[in-house]
Parts: C-alpha cells; sequence; structure tokens
C-alpha cells in the first residue's frame, strides 16, 4: 500500500495535476476569502467555504480522473495487479495519495480563521468545524471520482461523470422537492428504484432466478405494507430521498453552526462503501 | 536432491478455461511446467497465449479451472502464488512518468522486497538488461527495446522462481532480440522461464521445452527435437539432374524411399528440378544420398545438386496447427467455419481490453 501511495502523490507532482489543483483551490478559496470575509466583512470562514462547494465540483474530477482509467488504459494495471498486493490495498493506496493532495490546499485554508482573527471577531471553533466536514466532503467526492474512475478507460468519461454525479449531489435537495408526496406515489419511486436495483444485482450476478425472487419479494412486501398501513408511505419517497443529499451535513457545519458528528458518520460511512465498491468494480473486470 | 528439484511440478494448470461472452480463448487447456526448463508458448495470433499467461499470472480470472504455483493455488492464496512469478506482459507495464531507478523501485517495493536489499537488487537486474547507462532517464524518453529492457528487468527483479515472458522480442531490432535471447538464456539457467512467441526460430532457439496452442487448446508439448522428429515424414530432397523426365521417373521408381516425385523445368537448360518426399527409413545405416547418387551414376545421369530439406519446426507448427483447424471444418458445419476468422479478430481485440 505504501508503494503504490508514494508513486501515486509522487505522479502528481510530477505531472503538474497536484500544482495546478492546489492552485486552483488556493486562488478560489482566496477569491471567496477576499470577497465575503475581508471586503465584506463577514466573520464566518466557513461562508467562503460554502462558496467552495461549487468549485471543487470542478476541481476534484480533475485530481480523481486518472487514478485508474489512466492505469487500465497504460495497461500499468498488470503491473499492480499481477504483483503480491492485494486490490484492497492498491485502491487505498491511491484514494489516500489523493486526499493527501486535497489535504494541502484544506491545510492552508486553516490560515483564513486566523486571520479574521487578527481583523476583530472570529469564530475558530465553527470555522475549524466547518474546514474539518469540508475535508471530509471532498473525501466523499474523491471516493466517488475513484469510483467511476474504476469503470472506465476514459480519463474524459471519468471527470465528466464525476462532475455530473457531484452536480446532481448538490441539486439533490431542490430536486427531492419535484418527488410525488402522496402514499401512492411513493409505492411507485419504490417500486422504481427496487426495480433498478434488482436490475443492477442482476447484472452483477448474470443470475436472472436471483434476480426474479427478488423483484417478486421486494413487490409483495410493499404492496403488502401499503395496504395494511397506508400511512406509512406518506412522504416516505421524499423523506428516503432527502437522506441522499449529502451537502446538508457540510451546511449543518457551515450555515447551522452544528457539529454534526452523526453527518461525519455518514461521510465515512459512504467513502468506505465506495472504496469497498471500487475494490469490487476491479475484481469484477478482471472476470468478465 | 537435484534430480527431486528438476522433477518438481512448478505450475500446474487444470482444465482452464476462458470464456469471452460465448468465444473461448482458452479452450480446457492442461499443462504442467517443470522447474529449470525453459519453456516456450507457441501458437499463432490470437491462439490465447496471452490470455492464458494473464490468468497464470492472476491478472485476469479464468472461467473454469484452476492453476497452481510452486503448490499455492492462485486464487485462493494469490499474494504467495504472485510471489512466486516474475510477469513481462505483451506491452511492458511501466509508469511513463518516472525514470527507470524509480520503476524498478517501485516494483520492487511492490514485490516486498526488503528495503535493505533493494538497493543491490534493483542494480542486478540493472546489469542484467544493461540499463545502468538509462537508470536516471524518464521511461517516456525511451526507445521500445529500452522500454522492453525495463520490463524485463521488472519482471526478473527479486528473482522469482518462475519468470513469465509474452512475446519479449516483439517490435526489437535484430540486435536487441540477440540481447534479450541471451539473457533469457543466462536466465534458464537459474529459474524456470515460460515466453510465448508466434516465432518459430526463437522458440527453437531458445527453448528446452514447446508447448503449441492453437485456439486456446494445447495441441502438442515436446521438446523442439522430438516435434521436428516425429515430422521425419515431412523431410524430402530436392535435386538438380541434367537428364529427360522419363529415365528419371524410371531411376527414382527403383528407389522405395522416394515418394510423390514431381518433375520440373529447372530454368536450365536440359536440367530438371526434382523434389520428392523420403518416404520409411529404409536400411539401417544406408544413407539416402549414396543411394540416389549411385542410381543416376549408374545411369550415367549427373547429378548438379543435392538437397535434404528437414523438417524445420515451422512446418511442424504449420501442420499441426493446420490439423487443428481441419478437425474443425469436419465438425462445424460450413456456415460456423466462415465466422472463425471474424471470431478470432474478435478474441484479438479482447485480449487487449
Amino acid at each position: 500500500m505504501a508503494a503504490v501511495y508514494k508513486r501515486e502523490l509522487k505522479s502528481y507532482f510530477q505531472s503538474m495535476t497536484g500544482y495546478v489543483f492546489i492552485a486552483f483551490m488556493v486562488l478560489f478559496i482566496g477569491i471567496y476569502f477576499m470577497a465575503y470575509n475581508m471586503m465584506s466583512g463577514y466573520p464566518y470562514f466557513s461562508y467562503t467555504l460554502s462558496g467552495m462547494v461549487t468549485i471543487i465540483m470542478i476541481g476534484i474530477p480533475v485530481l480523481t480522473m486518472r487514478s485508474f482509467a489512466d492505469d487500465r488504459k497504460t495497461k500499468t494495471d498488470q503491473l499492480l495487479l499481477t504483483s503480491p498486493v492485494s486490490v484492497g490495498k492498491i485502491v487505498l493506496g491511491k484514494y489516500l495519495s489523493m486526499i493527501t493532495v486535497f489535504a494541502v490546499p484544506v491545510v492552508l485554508s486553516c490560515l483564513c480563521p486566523l486571520i479574521i482573527k487578527m481583523n476583530g471577531t472570529a469564530h475558530l471553533k465553527a470555522d475549524y468545524a466547518a474546514i474539518l466536514a469540508f475535508f471530509f466532503l471532498g473525501c466523499v467526492y474523491i471516493a466517488i471520482g475513484m469510483f467511476i474512475s474504476s469503470l472506465t478507460e476514459s480519463q474524459i468519461i471519468a471527470a465528466v461523470g464525476t462532475f455530473g454525479i457531484i452536480l446532481l449531489l448538490l441539486l439533490w435537495p431542490n430536486l427531492v422537492g419535484f418527488l410525488p408526496t402522496t402514499a401512492l406515489g411513493s409505492l411507485i419511486g419504490f417500486f422504481l428504484l427496487w426495480s433498478l436495483a434488482v436490475l443492477i444485482v442482476n447484472r452483477i450476478t448474470s443470475h436472472t432466478g436471483l434476480a426474479v425472487i427478488l423483484e417478486a419479494a421486494g413487490i409483495i412486501v410493499m404492496v403488502g405494507l401499503y395496504l395494511i398501513k397506508k400511512g406509512l408511505f406518506d412522504r416516505a419517497l421524499t423523506n428516503v430521498m432527502e437522506k441522499v443529499a449529502i451537502t446538508d451535513v457540510f451546511q449543518n457545519f457551515a450555515t447551522h453552526y452544528i457539529f454534526d458528528l452523526g453527518g461525519l458518520i455518514t461521510y465515512i460511512s459512504i467513502i468506505l462503501l465506495l472504496v469497498f465498491l471500487t475494490v469490487q468494480s476491479i475484481e469484477k473486470r478482471r472476470w468478465s | 536432491m537435484k534430480i527431486e528439484q528438476e522433477e518438481r511440478e512448478l505450475i500446474e494448470v487444470k482444465n482452464l478455461v476462458k470464456d469471452y461472452g460465448g468465444h473461448l480463448a482458452v479452450d480446457h487447456l492442461n499443462f504442467t511446467i517443470q522447474d529449470g526448463k525453459i519453456y516456450g508458448f507457441l501458437g499463432p495470433n490470437g491462439a490465447g497465449k496471452s490470455t492464458t499467461m494473464n490468468i497464470i499470472t492472476g491478472y485476469i480470472g479464468a472461467t473454469e479451472g484452476d492453476v497452481w504455483i510452486n503448490g499455492h493455488n492462485i486464487l485462493e492464496d494469490p499474494e504467495e502464488a504472485k510471489r512466486c512469478i516474475g510477469y513481462l506482459p505483451e506491452l511492458p507495464p511501466l509508469y511513463v512518468d518516472m525514470t527507470v531507478k524509480e520503476q524498478l523501485n517501485f516494483a520492487a517495493e511492490l514485490k516486498k522486497i526488503p528495503k535493505k536489499d533493494m538497493e543491490e537488487e534493483v542494480l542486478k537486474v540493472m546489469n542484467l538488461a544493461k540499463l545502468t547507462d538509462v537508470s536516471g532517464r524518464l521511461i517516456r524518453n525511451l526507445s521500445k527495446g529500452y522500454r522492453q529492457r525495463v520490463g524485463l528487468a521488472q519482471a526478473v527483479l527479486g528473482f522469482p522462481p518462475v519468470i513469465i515472458l509474452d512475446e519479449p522480442t516483439v517490435g526489437l531490432d535484430p540486435k536487441q532480440i540477440i540481447e534479450i535471447r541471451d539473457t533469457i538464456r543466462e536466465l534458464g539457467q537459474k529459474h524456470t522461464v515460460i515466453l510465448s512467441s508466434h516465432i518459430l526460430s526463437e522458440v527453437s532457439a531458445v527453448c528446452d521445452h514447446v508447448l503449441i496452442i492453437d485456439r486456446g487448446r494445447l495441441i502438442a508439448s515436446d521438446t523442439p527435437e522430438n516435434l521436428e522428429r516425429q515430422m521425419a515424414d515431412a523431410s524430402g530432397m530436392e535435386l538438380l539432374i541434367k537428364g529427360e523426365e522419363a529415365q528419371i521417373r524410371d531411376i527414382l521408381d527403383t528407389i522405395p524411399q522416394a515418394a510423390d516425385v514431381t518433375v520440373k523445368e529447372s530454368g536450365e537448360e536440359a536440367v530438371k528440378k526434382v523434389t520428392f518426399r523420403l518416404a520409411g527409413t529404409g536400411e539401417e545405416g544406408v544413407d539416402i544420398r549414396e543411394i540416389i547418387f549411385f542410381a543416376f551414376a549408374d545411369n550415367r545421369l549427373p547429378i548438379l545438386s543435392m538437397h535434404v530439406n528437414k523438417a524445420s519446426l515451422e512446418e511442424v507448427f504449420l501442420e499441426l496447427t493446420a490439423d487443428a483447424e481441419s478437425e474443425d471444418k469436419e465438425l462445424n458445419a460450413d456456415l460456423e467455419s466462415e465466422n472463425t476468422d471474424t471470431e478470432n479478430k474478435k478474441s484479438d481485440g479482447e485480449e487487449e481490453l
């Protein structure tokens, strides 16, 4: 793992990607910081970070697009996968190297609350908590980007795909408002989601019987519940889908000044899930 | 003790199948690799050589079947199994943004070579592959030949018991080919080397044992000499004789070993080009060339040149792969066999994935 980590990190700073990413981040942190905190005199650095959430949407895909797509294209994955190193360690090594690059501008931004303090009132605790949440949010995005990069050979597809998904997550809280809130609407929504999940399982396992059983069981359970206790389905779809809005956790830190420990645990769980999925996607590719 | 080691099975491949969505790239392959020899994987393009090597090294999974490396199953105990193998794929897996030394250090770390031995091990393989002059250069700036050598050095690094080389001489100039072959021979003294090739002379020049693969099936496995001997029937003679065709044929009719006689104009006046196949061995200890010489000398027909064509590995190979093809054609309907070409092309594409 250490070998992969070191190589990846070195390569980020040999290919300029690392420098460009850091410069890009620092530049925009600077711009937002100047506009919000210095010029408008807003005492919370977290406000600047809220602005940065849209900026990392562009930065993160650049950082992650290469991670696995490039290895696959240049066939250097043959070296990694035929070495006595497990796939999990390769994935972790790469993931940690990207996090390290991302950590550089985040650590640099830690100076900003101090600058605010030098000029007047600062809310150091709230600001540093927000920086922490921002870092974790970035780590989630990096995990998403890494997973998408492991699905394709093309860096462009990886970057665009990652950008699309992060944008979707950003717009998610607004999109949820368009979902039906009636019980029947929720039932149909769950049915569609379940069918999609079954379809994915079917694609992965190539087991038609299993998929049919799962689909049938899902329908029976859902329709059964609907008939027995209709009230359960009121607004249920919206409530469930709202949970996917991962930027909410960061907003708790940045705009409501709440230390949302549960939210951070959610972030870590999502990261672990995505790392696991990346390992699975690489293993799966070797078998098909 | 020595004998025991030589008899040891280092790699065992059992009933290996790789199915690329309906196309069998590897079709129930079985073989064992013994310690301390140089093995050659021979087959036309798309025969399944690379796929087989990729499965043995654990790069891709097999649809069916098992691979044991030094007693470790590649699926159940992948890390131990991979530790026993050094692999140079068709395209050397090198990071172009690293220098030769960095690449080899990275590979050494991946192979879990202890830190204290790393420097020495890397130097050893750089000397072996003659890379010391370019150790500080970026791989991006190296020629194909040098990249191949870095790939070879990387495969040899740590001196694993098995070294697998997929078409190690493709795209190299003749001098580099000779150098790489010498290196392989040198390695073969202490290691088991498996190399794949579609170049026959290479295999017959370097290998102790040849495995011929066609359409994912093993169609022959023997020493190059034995394979050539099996084909003794295919050897023949080519003569230039001054004389009339009828007379030449009459003389050859008296010699039982000469079969399938053809007589052609050679281009020179009154000189005929005669070729025939050698059938059977004839009397013990009598050279067929003597018999031919005296037969024509007695009839006062001068032999201007005489040449015995021995079956080369090339012919063995063509014969064997052609056999497999004709069997296939008999088995399959005509329509299907017409599709094989496109299938082969498809398999090429898929192997590159």
